[in-house]
């Protein structure tokens, strides 16, 4: 590891510039849960690192019934599942940041940077996917939105150009009738990555009887987090039954394209995509209709 | 749980629970490991590790590194003197001392992907890692091989042109990889056999696992200028470790001294040496103090796990559930040099059983992997998981409860091993009787997917020697001064020894671990040895303190020193009641009464009783996803006399819970070009607390007549029966026979047909 330069801006535009004039040289540090384990192990070298946990605009919670929720790029999970907003209206991103890491990593990992990180298996990702989550990222340009499914372009890739930086993540206010869930699938029953996971969500027809629509995001299966239409398409306008499930789940199996790799195998893979698409789509439409549904 | 207590001798200190005298400094941080440990003008060590599972090592160009402003030294293999052939002692199995050597430095090959081929020491970490990219290594890259039966195969690539198997002393003639062959018989195989109404035959596999102590190895030597050497290290044995670095280098023992750090966990596998001989290289190549720590990557590739296995059993039993014959082989990968734990996990293997006729073959063989070390009854849990699984399926086709055909064949004193020793007193049927009466085993296990298995385990224990010296202090407390790393409690059920037969309470004995140059030879904290051997040579030292401390009684009373009697803490004389002295008391008036009083002992028993322990299981198995819920879990143990019941606990959970990830998720999983992928406690799935149940823990005391106090080693034997108990668990929960290790979510979805 060489020395490097450290800045903490407080503003967005003073850490675009800081990013803008060391290009790839200089990194974003949020939670730095990623940032600083690569940075340590040699996966790169940078001449500068970039706090941008001073940032306010980085740091925003904002729940409003007509636009949404913002969560600013560097806040981290604990805040995410102690706002009692967040947990009554989007449950399934609680259902995300109570999984990353360990309590302490909680405190510090932010969902910006696991999105950012663009890691295949990300946990938040499938959950923000389902969500309808846009990405709003500056630059040394104009300000512009990306829907999350995508944002990533290869295994630690993203559309973030040079001196770009996310400053939030807006999640629009969840439709009536509508339920959302998340579930990843680790060999323990914690600190783990996901060998497979799926972010669920579905919206209900006003008599609680067919799916309206749905999307489907799995992790883990593809070079990036995927966002599986044809799961949802085989959805829509279907009867709520097991039957139906299990057509989003086939969908899902015939959508994912994994690797064998430590973690798991091609097989169990696309096998784990059908089961926890339908286990996650079982507990998206509880939700829907009100019931209470564990994260884990 | 209520324990059972089967010997009851009663005791005021043995027995108990004080808090152990290291807890504060533990819990508060301030107990100091070798990573906290620095001296002014120290340097900072890094190792280049051969990129290569096996290659030859052309040439090694060190220039640029030296070169670089910072570096201070640069050390190879050229800097170790060449060993002769030779047998270094390591206490838990020997060591080939050029083959030891060429583990610390590869000199002609590298036979492991982490195998250490050059060390830098430079002013800080950055520049050393900085300097080892500009060590440039020539090699020429070999195929190899990562699996002991590829490795036996004919025409394997051979790590070792020199190796010829020795099989029972008869040395072979061609090259391999089996570096030897032992067997073991006893009455006649065929006859057994016939004598079987139902025999079973199945083979095993076991992956490599490592001990996974949270501390990773670490040493720092300074080699004064004239000539000392002093290394403080991270290590289950300090005279061990002086021995090794001695014979490494050439160098006089008397010159080294090992001084021990408290120790972040061991398992074994902190018994041998790595960066203890490079950090006094370099100090002496440097002329300052060098500091070495390795990275969690380092330890898994450049240190000894425990072996994988593969494995064939069979076993024969009449209609009415009598063992009648045992056959088995057992083939260990010892990783790069030869010595794994065959020859133990052979004897081991059929311990808990009486049986006629058995015959028992074991390999040893080399494979390009990082050598392997002692981990916790080293080579009893593979063996006991292909024995114990088949035992299960044995019970099950016979149509008898698990616990009750066990208990019908069980090992008893005087049954003889299948590799010849005969037993004294045991504990196998009490811990298979204690098991029966438990709460777990009474209790109702329903619902659909659920499974309880059991499975039992033995492992010897060893004895070896130990020093102790006790000074009496004018307060009337003493010191305690002793050399085993106390990885388990051991400062405690020492302590409590001593205290025991001088009638003070443990707090009043202070016990210190010591340095090489500070006490007696004692060998490692390995084999379950520590609590039995080292409190031994504590009740012969306070033994000793007492006999001084009469012959002043007597002196300063002018009795007859045969007169003195020591009850309750006060000194007497027989036949006169009024005559009385506390411990206390005397203690005060000893510098004035003829001097200091320092008892002192050393011991070499040979008395230690094997250890036999039963664990119940109760899984729950998610049919989709094969994981696997331990949903209640209890160790049966015989610990002779538990000294500190509380670490004896601690260890039976402890050993449980490690056998319960190497039966589940931890492996090191391989590239076929011999890469370990997941070198990373993210990926190298240990559990952690959420994936286990609380370990209830029955204790069975059986005491053990080699013992003053009927202590047995505790430690090792409850790793031994989890992957099996597990495995015996899922075949009742859901239907399948599971006979590789580990059992992970995907091995059991494939072998349920699922994918």
């Amino acid at each position: 590891m060489n020395d490097f330069e450290y800045r903490a801006p407080a503003s967005v535009s003073e850490a675009v510039a800081l990013l803008v004039e060391k290009g790839e040289r200089a990194r974003v540090l949020a939670g730095g849960t990623d940032l600083i384990v690569q940075l340590r192990g040699g996966r790169f070298t940078l001449d500068r690192m970039v706090d941008v946990k001073g940032v306010p605009e980085l740091n925003q919670l904002r729940y409003d019934a007509a636009e949404g929720l913002v969560v600013g790029a560097a806040v981290p999970c604990y805040r995410i599942y102690e706002d009692e907003l967040v947990a009554a209206h989007y449950p399934a991103l609680v259902d995300a940041a109570r999984i990353i890491g360990g309590i302490q990593i909680q405190g510090r990992a932010s969902l910006g940077g696991n999105l950012c990180n663009a890691s295949p298996s990300g946990d938040s990702i499938g959950a923000l996917i389902a969500l309808e989550a846009t990405a709003v990222i500056a630059g040394p340009g104009e300000t512009r939105s990306v829907p999350v499914e995508q944002f990533c372009t290869a295994p630690g890739r993203s559309v973030l150009g040079p001196g770009e930086l996310l400053v939030a993540l807006r999640l629009p206010p969840p439709k009536p009738r509508s339920g959302a869930h998340y579930l990843r699938f680790i060999p323990r029953y914690e600190m783990d990555i996901a060998i497979v996971s799926a972010g669920v969500a579905a919206v209900l027809s006003p008599d609680m009887s067919s799916f309206v629509s749905a999307r489907v995001a799995l992790g883990a299966v593809a070079p990036t987090p995927l966002f599986v239409t044809e799961a949802g398409a085989a959805l829509a306008g279907k009867p709520i039954s097991e039957e139906s499930i299990a057509l989003a789940a086939e969908a899902a199996r015939q959508a994912a394209r994994p690797i064998n790799d430590m973690r798991g195998t091609v097989e169990q893979r696309r096998h784990l995509a059908a089961v926890l698409t339908t286990r996650a789509l079982r507990g998206a439409v509880a939700r829907a209709k009100g019931e209470q549904v564990n994260g884990h | 749980m209520a324990n059972k207590v089967l010997v009851r001798q009663e005791f005021k200190v043995v027995g108990t629970r004080p808090i152990r005298h290291d807890g504060t400094d533990k819990v508060t941080g301030r107990a100091l490991y070798g990573g906290d440990f620095s001296l002014p003008g120290m340097l900072y060590g890094k190792v280049l590790r051969s990129p290569h599972a096996h290659a030859r090592i052309l040439s090694i160009d060190t220039s640029a590194a030296e070169a670089l402003p910072g570096v201070r030294g640069v050390v190879t293999a050229k800097d170790l003197p060449r060993p002769e052939e030779g047998i270094a002692d390591v206490g838990e199995g020997a060591v080939n001392l050029r083959f030891l050597s060429d583990n610390i430095l590869a000199s002609n090959k590298a036979l492991y992907k982490g195998h250490a081929v050059a060390a830098v020491a430079a002013v800080d970490a950055h520049t050393a890692e900085a300097a080892l990219a500009l060590i440039k290594v020539d090699y020429q890259v070999l195929p190899a091989v990562v699996n002991v039966r590829e490795a036996m195969k004919e025409g394997a690539p051979i790590l070792h042109e020199s190796l010829r198997t020795d099989a029972q002393g008869q040395k072979g003639t061609t090259p391999t990889n089996i570096a030897s062959r032992i067997q073991f018989a006893k009455g006649t195989l065929e006859q057994g056999f016939a004598q079987a109404d139902v025999v079973v035959e199945r083979e095993f596999e076991t992956a490599t696992v490592h001990q996974g102590y949270i501390e990773p190895h670490n040493a720092t030597g300074l080699w004064s200028s004239d000539g000392q050497v002093t290394i403080w290290c991270s290590t289950q044995g300090a005279f061990t470790v002086r021995d090794l670095v001695s014979q490494i280098l050439r160098y006089p023992v008397s010159k080294i001294k090992v001084v021990p750090m408290e120790i972040g966990g061991g398992f074994g596998g902190k018994t041998v040496v790595y960066l203890e001989p490079l950090a006094a290289l370099l100090s002496r190549k440097t002329g300052k103090p060098v500091k070495l720590v390795m990275t969690r990557t380092e330890v898994f590739e450049g240190t000894g796990p425990t072996p994988a296995a593969s494995m064939k059993v069979k076993m024969g039993a009449t209609r009415e559930g009598k063992l009648t014959a045992a056959e088995a082989s057992f083939a260990f990968e010892a990783g790069a040099y030869p010595g794994s734990a065959v020859g133990a996990g052979c004897m081991c293997a059929f311990a808990p059983y009486d049986i006629e006729h058995g015959k028992i073959d074991g390999y040893d063989v080399v494979v390009n992997k990082p050598k392997a070390a002692a981990y916790r009854a080293p080579g009893a849990t593979q063996t006991g998981f292909a024995v114990e699984s088949v035992v299960d399926e044995l019970a099950e086709k016979l149509g008898l409860d698990p616990i009750a055909f066990r208990m019908k064949n069980s090992a008893r004193e005087g049954t003889r091993r299948i590799d010849g020793p005969i037993f004294g007193v045991i504990g196998a049927l009490d811990c298979l009787e204690a098991a029966r009466a438990s709460d777990h085993w009474s209790s109702r296990l329903e619902g659909p997917n659920r499974g309880r298995g059991v499975a039992s385990g033995f492992w010897f224990n060893i004895g070896l020697q130990s020093s102790c010296t006790i000074s009496v202090n004018a307060d009337g407390t003493v010191n305690l001064v002793e050399g085993s790393a106390d990885i388990g409690g051991t400062r405690a059920s020492i302590a409590m020894q001593a205290a025991e037969v001088l009638c003070l309470r443990a707090e009043e004995v202070k016990p210190t671990v010591a340095d090489t140059d500070s006490i007696g030879y004692t060998q490692v904290t390995g084999g379950s040895r520590t609590t039995f051997a080292t409190g031994w040579a504590a009740y012969e030292a306070a033994h000793d303190v007492l006999r001084q401390m009469k012959e002043r009684v007597a002196k300063i009373w002018e009795a007859n020193p045969a007169d003195v009697t020591y009850e309750e803490g006060v000194f007497g004389v027989k036949g006169d009641p009024k005559m009385q002295m506390a411990f206390r008391e005397l203690a005060g008036k000893l510098n004035h009464t003829g001097g200091p009083i320092v008892g002192r002992a050393t011991v070499d028993p040979k008395g230690q009783g094997g250890a036999f322990a039963t664990h119940i299981a109760d899984v729950e198995v998610d049919p989709e996803t094969g994981k696997v819920k331990v949903l209640r879990y209890t160790t049966v143990q015989d610990a002779g006399k538990a000294v500190h019941p509380s670490y004896v606990e601690g260890q039976m959970q402890g050993g449980a819970v490690q056998g319960i990830g190497w039966a589940l998720n931890e492996e090191y999983f391989m590239t076929p070009g011999g890469t370990m992928a997941n070198t990373s406690f993210l990926d190298y799935r240990m559990p952690t607390t959420l994936d286990l149940p609380m370990i209830e823990t029955v204790i069975v005391e059986v005491a053990n007549p080699g013992h003053p106090f009927g202590v047995r080693g505790v430690g090792e034997v409850p790793i031994v029966p989890p992957p099996a108990a597990l495995a015996n668990a899922i075949r009742r929960a859901v239907g399948v026979r599971m006979t590789r290790l580990p059992m992970s979510p995907g091995a059991i979805l494939k072998e349920m047909g699922t994918v």
